[in-house]
């Protein structure tokens, strides 16, 4: 039997892992012979880590998916800088922009998603891109332009406050430019946080150097200039970094007739209305509208390479419950689930801790003991702890403080000998109790060694010394030693 | 007055004794109690032969002991052929021993079905310091190294009991908020720790990963290290460039900026050491989780540089020599491997035989146990310092095939579990009844002296080899009982080999010379530094491996929601056999108990101190409920040092990692009621 032949149209993060799980269950190509097609120029690349390119921390080649090799050595033929630019359905062909075309017994789309440019004056150039002055936060190219832009001391706008945009800013504020941050909504990501969370993320960015125009909508875009609002004041800028979030790219889908509304809509094996046309990643819509998070892309890509190699026919996508992580200077916030229930809710249980002077906020909602959702900003341990909860579904803890703030309470100070009971072990290496260290110290009227020598206590770790050293010293005390 | 070491763990405290009496040492309770050792009321004192199958055992004399093993073995060898008859060895053993067992098995015996404890402990690091550097030695730097740390980080280790004198050379660190402890127990040594990192168990790998992510998208690898000194760091950084430590967060529960603050600490330090214990390595995908560290530390440079490194902690007294001089299924001494024809060459001309008839790798321990008694698996087995019927996972299984052979010996010191069992007993000397060498944890090589007499009845192990060699046939004189006569062979068999002994006698020893192998002549003085000038590999050159992470074998869910972790408490050492039969520590902790967090345990119904039941799917281990609400509440910990019902290894997962062959000790699912 000869390999089905696959052609994935894209070759972004989940393409290029669905490659690799193809190989990896199908390493000597016998079931599938895959070709990938992508459109920029270069290997598929982690464009979760631009952020660290621009950082600085990152070189390009830090953040390749596949070296130069991989291909060849995977057996996976790889077309790049040729988008994919038609589909005939029937005749199960797609064709290239170079004018050469594909035969395929599956496609699989994977075009990802682009930028989008809300509809302000001069922020387009009229043909879809941004304007002279304006870039999106993308790819690659998108992030070596905003480095050569966004020198220190620069003005930057940063237009929107979602996850990227309070990111970006943060990043770039951190980087040296002077950065503010224009959101139209009432408070920040407001999608995923309620008030409260919002405003104490706004403080954040205002500590960290970021100015903020939130409850602010552009209303033109002026190169050189900057973004003028709506109550009238300019926000000057040398660049404008749009991040007012992604649209799934559909337009190949689309012209083929595969209805694309907020996404190319799959079933739980990932077909497109066409069985023998699957989607994933950000242009797919598989249950849910694609939320540009890698996880989901990832566990389609496992069961599509199951389905497509045969190895897992039985595969099926089932869409989790996305967590929203923000990190970027100081700034640590998860956000999932239900987070907008207030402590008053009749429909869960509730509670929260706000200390904005601090930037720390935690709110969790339960459902009888199961955590449906929860924020928490400033607080990582409890953000770790509420996510794994959440993700196996376990039954909350009995400490609620605990629960809310993690290991951020101060920790208990150890108590020091005199308040230990007479059966407490003051020298776990030797098993010597407090009462029997006391009875030694009577005893032998001792000095730390005598101690040592009758109960061995001190001879081990060596970390009971100090309170070994405090016990001794009741030799001077008068009666009344407790034991 | 002897000065000699301890008979417990790898860290082979110095101890004085004064007749059976340690009478000084910077030890913990272990050692200062050992002399109850000598004196255990059921020590053997003479062997003991059973005369038919579920008769008792009755005492006999040695000729007639070791007469009735040679005949029962020329049996099994006449009709099963070599591969009828094994041998299974220990950790504990010295170097000597550890030697002629192995020589034993090969050539007096033929046989290929020889392994040891040591395969359940140090296995996997082995198999990840080989990869990685070409050479395994625990601690490639002395000890003393960490006096002057400024950052350590601990991964599954849990010094302050298992060997609490080390938490001296700990001061430093944690003075400065330098020591990082990983482990999903607030244990004594993470209580010890400014950041603790609490990873749910069988995700360690995915934490080497997000913490790999953090070093290097933090700008915190030395890629001018990385360029000289090693090779692979682009493939294993595409791996871990998908672990971001939020997810890598998600899988573990360790919270990302904790990844970050502990990556932090290692880079920033001046002299920096990341060290595992068998938290991190007894797993069904142990190596790849040691290379993973191995891979963190390599891009922060700390493998090669003075006063900086990785290292594992090894376990047993002589885990590090007993896993170099070949009573490992693919090994022969000088830590070479059989299935390597110039290594073949070299042993056999030491030993007078032929290359050929050298046997071919044998089976692991686990598999090798698992087989026995069955159609095709051994008939015969041979136990020396060894206690599987406690200490080898899915215990249950493990006694059912020792219970099926047509003959067992065991060679010990008192009646342990597997003795008992046993068709012939052999009553052994110990410690400080008998001369001999170990390799400590840093691969320093200490003579142990002979402080009382034996009883009477008790034989050195060399000098049961010995018997037994003669009475199937060899030349006396290829088995010494003398252990410096033995070493001096050993010495000579190692020479070339990368853990080279050659160069080390027992007159260096004894003139108190502190020798760290390899040594290749008399002149050498030892290495107590490896891999300043370069790595063991023979570009020189340290080796990052990819990998990534799988999760354990078995995970939680269902009927079996809970997973069990297992390890040691301070009071006793491995299967209990020695410590159990020490009054003080018998008192100290008398019997088998689950830690459990205050929440899991009240959702069993269970309270502290309440008899529960811990069940997985092989079987079911009872203790008693210890409630500590600094584990994980996914978690429950059993010690493994008890016997009958409350061995811990009755529900542990025999799942093996595909290269060390370590079974999952460290991660299965279970659950847990009222007994």
């Amino acid at each position: 039997m000869s390999p089905r032949r696959v052609v994935v149209a894209g070759y972004g993060m989940a393409a290029a892992r669905l490659a690799e799980l193809v190989r990896a269950a199908d390493p000597a190509g016998e079931r599938v012979a895959l070709t990938v097609v992508g459109a920029e120029p270069r290997p598929a690349y982690n464009r979760v880590l631009l952020s660290g390119v621009l950082a600085g921390t990152l070189t390009p080649a830090d953040i390749a998916l596949h070296d130069r090799g991989w291909a060849e050595r995977n057996r996976v033929g790889v077309r790049l800088g040729v988008p994919v630019t038609g589909l005939d359905r029937r005749g199960r062909r797609v064709r290239l922009a170079d004018g050469t075309s594909l035969g395929y017994d599956d496609l699989v789309l994977a075009t990802g998603g682009r930028p989008w440019l809300p509809p302000v004056e001069g922020l387009s150039d009229g043909r879809g891109g941004p304007a002279e002055g304006v870039a999106t936060l993308r790819d690659l190219a998108d992030c070596l332009r905003i480095r050569e832009l966004a020198r220190p001391g620069a003005p930057v706008a940063v237009l929107g406050g979602g996850v990227l945009g309070v990111e970006t800013a943060l990043g770039l504020a951190a980087a040296g430019a002077r950065v503010t941050l224009i959101h139209p909504a009432a408070h920040l990501m407001e999608r995923h946080l309620d008030r409260t969370a919002g405003m104490i993320l706004a403080r954040l960015c205002r500590a960290a150097g970021v100015r903020t125009a939130i409850g602010a909508a552009a209303v033109r875009h002026d190169p050189g200039e900057g973004v003028k609002l709506d109550d009238g004041s300019v926000v000057p800028a040398a660049l404008t970094v749009v991040t007012a979030g992604t649209r799934p790219e559909t337009a190949l889908a689309a012209r083929a007739g595969l209805a694309a509304d907020g996404g190319i809509a799959v079933d739980d094996r990932l077909r497109t209305a066409d069985p023998r046309v699957r989607a994933l990643g950000d242009c797919a819509r598989a249950g849910t509208p694609p939320q540009g998070l890698l996880r989901p892309a990832w566990e389609q890509a496992a069961v599509l390479a199951g389905l497509l190699t045969g190895t897992a026919p039985d595969a099926r996508y089932h869409a989790g419950a996305p967590v929203t992580r923000l990190r970027a200077g100081g700034v640590d916030l998860t956000a999932f689930g239900e987070t907008r229930l207030e402590t008053d809710s009749a429909d869960a249980e509730v509670i929260s801790y706000a200390d904005p002077a601090r930037g720390m906020y935690a709110k969790v909602a339960l459902d009888g003991d199961r955590v449906i959702g929860a924020i928490a900003l400033g607080l990582p341990d409890a953000a770790a702890a509420l996510v794994q909860l959440h993700d196996d579904g376990a039954p909350t803890p009995a400490d609620r403080p605990g629960l809310l703030l993690g290991r951020a309470l101060p920790p208990a100070a150890g108590p020091g000998p005199d308040s230990l009971p007479g059966t407490a072990l003051v020298c776990r290496c030797n098993s010597v109790t407090k009462a029997a260290l006391l009875r030694a110290v009577r005893e032998t009227g001792g000095d730390v060694a005598a101690l040592a020598r009758a109960t061995r206590a001190t001879t081990g770790c060596g970390d009971c010394l100090p309170a070994v050293r405090r016990l001794a010293a009741r030799r001077h005390e008068t009666e009344g030693t407790p034991a | 007055m002897t000065a000699t070491h301890c008979p417990y763990c790898a860290l082979q405290c110095r101890m004085t004794m004064d007749g059976p009496r340690v009478s000084a040492g910077e030890l913990c309770q272990k050692g200062w109690t050992a002399g109850a050792l000598l004196g255990a009321p059921d020590r053997l004192r003479e062997p003991l032969v059973r005369d038919r199958r579920g008769g008792p055992l009755r005492p006999a004399s040695w000729d007639e002991a070791l007469d009735l093993v040679a005949a029962r073995l020329r049996r099994v060898l006449a009709g099963h052929g070599p591969g009828g008859v094994a041998v299974f060895g220990g950790g504990g053993l010295t170097n000597e021993k550890a030697y002629l067992l192995g020589k034993f098995a090969r050539v007096a015996l033929g046989t290929p079905n020889i392994d040891y404890n040591g395969r359940f402990c140090m296995s996997s690091a082995a198999a990840a310091a080989q990869r990685a550097f070409g050479l395994d030695r625990g601690l490639p730097f002395p000890l003393a190294d960490l006096d002057e740390a400024d950052a350590i980080m601990l991964v599954g280790a849990n010094v302050a009991e298992t060997m609490p004198p080390l938490v001296r050379r700990l001061r430093r660190a944690r003075d400065r908020g330098g020591l990082v402890v990983a482990d999903p127990r607030r244990t004594a040594t993470a209580g010890l720790a400014s950041l603790h990192l609490a990873p749910r168990p069988g995700t360690d790998l995915a934490l080497a990963l997000g913490m790999l992510h953090a070093a290097v998208a933090g700008g915190l690898v030395r890629r001018d290290d990385l360029e000289r000194r090693t090779e692979g760091f682009a493939a294993a950084w595409r791996i871990a460039a998908r672990w971001r430590p939020e997810e890598a967060e998600r899988v573990t529960g360790v919270a990302a900026a904790d990844q970050r603050a502990a990556v932090g600490l290692l880079a920033g330090a001046r002299r920096a050491y990341l060290l595992t214990g068998r938290g991190a390595e007894q797993h069904a995908t142990g190596s790849d989780t040691v290379s993973a560290w191995i891979n963190l530390a390599l891009a922060l440079g700390l493998p090669g540089r003075e006063g900086s490194g990785y290292g594992s902690l090894t376990g047993q007294g002589n885990g590090q020599g007993g896993r170099e001089h070949g009573q490992k299924a693919d090994q022969l001494p000088g830590y070479r491997r059989l299935d390597d024809p110039a290594a073949r060459r070299h042993v056999a001309a030491v030993w007078g035989v032929a290359p050929e008839d050298l046997p071919a790798p044998g089976p692991s321990a686990y598999e090798l146990l698992d087989s026995l008694g069955t159609e095709t698996g051994p008939r015969a087995l041979l136990v020396f310092g060894s206690n599987p019927a406690v200490s080898a996972p899915r215990a249950g299984r493990v006694s059912r095939r020792l219970a099926a052979l047509d003959l067992l010996v065991v060679a010990d010191i008192v009646p342990s579990e597997t003795a008992l069992m046993a068709d012939v007993v052999l009553p052994v000397t110990q410690w400080a009844e008998e001369e001999g060498t170990l390799t400590n944890l840093e691969g320093r090589v200490l003579l142990r002296r002979r402080a009382v007499a034996p009883p009477p009845g008790a034989r050195g192990d060399l000098s049961v080899l010995r018997g037994l060699a003669v009475r199937l046939g060899r030349p006396a004189a290829e088995f010494p009982d003398d252990p410096e006569e033995v070493f001096a062979e050993l010495a000579r068999a190692s020479a070339g080999g990368l853990a080279d002994y050659s160069g080390i006698g027992y007159d260096r020893l004894r003139a108190g010379e502190e020798i760290h192998w390899p040594c290749p002549g008399p002149g050498h003085p030892g290495t107590p530094r490896a891999f300043l000038d370069r790595f063991a590999h023979p570009d020189g050159r340290a080796r990052f491996v990819p990998v990534d992470h799988r999760g354990p074998a078995e995970r939680p869910g269902g009927d079996f929601p809970l997973i069990a972790t297992t390890g040691r408490v301070l009071a006793h050492y491995q299967s209990g056999a020695q410590t159990r039969r020490v009054p003080e520590l018998a008192a100290a902790e008398p019997g088998a108990r689950v830690e459990v967090h205050p929440d899991t345990a009240r959702r069993a119904g269970l309270a502290d101190g309440d008899r529960a039941r811990v069940v997985s799917r092989r079987g079911t281990a009872e203790a008693v409920v210890r409630c500590t609400p600094g584990i994980r509440r996914d978690t429950v910990f059993l010690p493994f040092h008890f016997p009958g019902a409350e061995r811990a290894n009755l529900v542990t997962n025999p799942a093996l990692d595909p290269v060390s062959r370590m079974p999952e000790f460290k991660a299965c699912a279970v659950r847990l009621e009222p007994a």
